[in-house]
């Protein structure tokens, strides 16, 4: 009886599983069409752009074999940069150059590549390597994220970000994920990341989550990871209340980073979010859907969602103890 | 309406197929288990009399519909004869007419039979009781003599006639010896007993026919009594008043008629001649449904050329796979390759077998991730290194296979073409995850998709299902309903009973 949960106590605590994520939340309030809009980060960024949103700078974009020769120029501009397919899932195909020595690039991992294997990695990408479904993609070399200290002795390379998971456009709940050495710097839970639970009212971190168990401190640093407190937390809830308009998607999962500089940024939306939010939380997002189903109004602005949002869940996280 | 519309489709797709599968298994008599055998006769009536001069006609009774068996087929055999068939009261008669016949003739009557649990033939309705024959004295009152004692031990029509064939054989009595005696033929004692039960106003009639043995010639025919009981005939044997027939016992015609009826012609003879066979059940339900003359045939698999056939045998096994896939992912929540990986998987274990199969596989898929390993150090693009991979691969099987035909295993040798293609794609795909998931996931999920096909070609190759599946390919739509059924589960997955337990013992939020 120690290994597993009971169904019955999962749906006490109206935990939400894969089958009924894709059926009653990611089926019911995300219509196909609008996908392209959220798989392809070029057109997010545009969209994003267009409404006014803070979002990391494109440098250029590749999208031919022919166009690598390119690459030089684009990069030309600063010193380190990230490459990534516009159609990536995952995180998967995503290469940071931290710095430059001459020809050569360092990678977050501090493994050195030359121009060519840059080139290499953007025609891996072009060729729909790490793509969903395998599509022929397009490279985007964009600004990177100088992530803000705040996360300093929590991550272990890789930039962490924050996840919003927002339902008709209310933020519902929120994590911080945390990369980890087993992630490679990726900030996927189920790559090894560390999720780690955001109280919505206060912006204040939680426990957190790691390969599906409960931890208090950053595996690799051990550095103690409740009790943070996000900056600008009200902006960070109502411009992931906002990407709700830009897409039209019922259910979302907004991405952002904090940079040092520029503050909040919105890396990616994703369609179709993940469930260890809910771990991360202690706490299920059925429950959440149901309190927002009540309170729901049609014409409400993101602030005043965000604002509503923050309300009800101020105190449904787990206080940092 | 929409809340129903799925439960009401799958009911229909269940019933369809239920229909189906009932009318093909009970009334074709399709078997439900592989390798079934069905017994069938062959039975041959030769007919033999010699022409007096002139055109002959030869009327013949045949077995029309014959109780508890099915008639397959039917031969007339015959040199010089027109052949017309017909029905003549109760029975069925062939009518054989020659013109210039010469020395003595002889016409052969083949037809197979096979058991049929189920009896096609409708229920004769009841004759009505029939006037009892105008008897002279003593034998008016002997027979109600006779008739008065029976009565009063019987109960129904079927012990009246029963109590009323033993006292004809046991008791000879002043007043039964009137009627019989017992050099009588079986034949005359039938026709006393029908004689006594008309005085007792009961229809009766009297059938000929053979048992059906493994292999005979020269058959005695049989005459049993037969009464009509107001729902049905029930046979009785006039020898020792037991009812019904024997196993295996098939009636050629009814009355008091002889079989063979000559004109113009003399010493007619008949004999008969029966072998038993044996033939697989299938054909002998497809000549059946092709005798009934019904529709589902005409859309059988079995119309199709052998070589298509043995496809789709192995195709029609694919949805049950499919339905596997859908049952361990949605309600395990196991995870694998792909979606239907593993479903080929299997496939291609039908060729190796499973033991071999998952050896040859994690083989083959190991050392060709090491050469996909080596070959990302090329910086190859995707296309072309895929095609190394397949490459490689082939060249990998063909060393297992020398391999092992020198080592004297015979294993290595049965990778065919098909899996062949499918362990490049598990290469390349689990290559992918390795690289951008860890090796942790790659192996998760390849040992995920192993046990999927394990589970799928177990299912796969059982004959039992293998054959339901060919014979009864309508039970496809039940796989389609469980699978439309499982389409609309949103409840927990068993693997996220384990994956979310820290939520145990937690306070409800």
């Amino acid at each position: 009886m120690k290994w597993f949960i009971s169904p019955r106590e999962l749906r006490r605590k109206g935990v939400v599983g894969m089958n009924q994520r894709n059926a009653d939340l990611i089926a019911e309030h995300n219509p196909r069409p609008l996908y392209p809009l959220v798989d392809d980060k070029l057109r997010t960024k545009q969209l994003a752009l267009e409404a006014g949103m803070a979002v990391p700078e494109l440098y250029g974009v590749i999208e031919t074999n022919h166009d690598i020769r390119h690459l030089p120029r684009i990069v030309a501009r600063s010193d380190d940069f990230v490459i990534k397919p516009a159609h990536g899932a995952g995180g998967n195909g995503i290469l940071v150059i931290t710095g430059r020595m001459r020809d050569s690039f360092r990678k977050s991992s501090g493994r050195m590549v030359d121009l060519e294997g840059v080139g290499h990695h953007v025609s891996n990408v072009l060729s729909g390597m790490h793509s969903l479904g395998g599509q022929p993609d397009k490279a985007m070399v964009e600004y990177r994220v100088k992530f803000d200290p705040l996360f300093e002795k929590v991550s272990h390379q890789g930039v962490p970000d924050i996840r919003t998971v927002v339902y008709k456009g209310y933020p519902i709940m929120a994590m911080v994920r945390l990369p980890t050495r087993d992630s490679d710097g990726k900030a996927n839970l189920h790559q090894g990341a560390v999720g780690v639970g955001v109280n919505l009212g206060t912006g204040r971190t939680g426990k957190g989550v790691w390969h599906n168990r409960i931890v208090d401190v950053h595996p690799d640093t051990g550095a103690p990871i409740q009790g943070l407190q996000i900056p600008g937390w009200d902006a960070l809830l109502e411009m992931a209340a906002r990407c709700f308009e830009i897409t039209g998607l019922g259910y979302l999962g907004v991405d952002v980073v904090l940079d040092r500089e520029r503050g909040p940024l919105m890396l990616e939306l994703n369609a179709r979010p993940g469930l260890a939010v809910q771990l991360a939380n202690g706490s299920g997002l059925g429950e959440r859907v149901r309190l927002i189903e009540s309170l729901h109004r049609e014409g409400l602005s993101p602030q005043r969602r965000a604002a509503l949002a923050q309300e009800c869940f101020s105190s449904a996280a787990k206080p940092a103890a | 309406m929409k809340r129903f519309h799925l439960p009401l489709l799958i009911m229909a797709l269940v019933a369809m197929s239920l229909t189906m599968f009932y009318h093909k298994a009970f009334n074709l008599g399709f078997p439900l288990t592989p390798a079934q055998t069905t017994s069938n006769w062959i039975v041959e009536a030769r007919v033999g009399f010699e022409p007096t001069g002139g055109a002959v006609t030869a009327r013949v009774f045949i077995p029309d519909q014959p109780r508890g068996l099915a008639i397959l087929d039917e031969n007339f055999i015959s040199r010089g004869y027109g052949l017309t068939t017909g029905l003549v009261g109760e029975n069925r008669e062939a009518v054989w007419t020659t013109r210039q016949p010469s020395g003595r003739q002889v016409l052969y009557y083949r037809t197979t039979v096979y058991r049929l649990d189920r009896d096609r033939r409708g229920e004769d309705p009841y004759p009505g009781p029939v006037s009892p024959p105008q008897w002279e004295e003593p034998y008016a009152s002997a027979a109600e003599e006779v008739i008065t004692r029976v009565r009063a031990r019987s109960a129904d029509i079927t012990s009246f006639a029963t109590v009323l064939v033993r006292d004809l054989k046991q008791e000879p009595d002043e007043n039964i010896s009137l009627f019989v005696s017992s050099s009588d033929s079986d034949r005359a004692k039938v026709r006393t007993a029908i004689d006594l039960l008309a005085g007792a106003r009961i229809p009766a009639r009297m059938a000929h026919g053979i048992p059906l043995t493994e292999r005979s010639r020269d058959l005695q025919l049989q005459t049993w009594l037969e009464v009509h009981n107001t729902r049905e005939w029930v046979p009785i044997n006039i020898h020792d008043g037991s009812v019904g027939y024997p196993e295996n016992f098939m009636v050629w015609w009814y009355g008091d008629e002889d079989p063979v009826r000559l004109n113009r012609a003399r010493n007619p003879q008949i004999s008969f001649a029966v072998t038993q066979n044996y033939m697989d059940a299938i054909d002998v339900a497809q000549q059946r449904a092709q005798v009934m003359d019904s529709w589902l045939m005409d859309f059988s698999l079995f119309n199709l050329p052998v070589q298509t056939q043995n496809m789709y045998r192995v195709l029609l096994l694919v949805p049950l796979g499919a339905m596997i896939i859908v049952l361990l992912r949605n309600i395990v929540g196991i995870q694998t390759f792909g979606t239907f990986m593993p479903v080929l998987i299997a496939l291609s274990f039908r060729e190796t077998e499973l033991l071999g199969g998952i050896i040859l596989f994690t083989l083959i898929v190991s050392l060709g991730l090491a050469i996909r390993f080596y070959l990302d150090r090329l910086k190859l693009l995707l296309v072309p290194r895929l095609a190394s991979v397949v490459i490689v691969v082939i060249m990998l099987m063909l060393t297992l296979s020398i391999l092992s035909h020198n080592l004297g295993i015979e294993h290595g040798l049965s990778v065919a073409l098909f899996p062949m293609v499918i362990l490049a794609m598990t290469i390349e795909r689990m290559s992918i995850v390795w690289e951008e998931h860890g090796p942790s996931d790659a192996i998760r999920q390849g040992i995920g998709s192993l046990a999927v096909a394990a589970a799928a070609y177990l299912l796969m190759i059982n004959p039992t299902i293998d054959h339901l599946f060919f014979v009864f390919p309508e039970l496809l739509l039940i796989a389609l309903a469980v699978t439309l059924l499982l389409g609309r589960y949103t409840g927990y997955r068993l693997s996220e009973l384990v994956r979310f337990k820290a939520f145990k013992g937690e306070k409800a939020s």
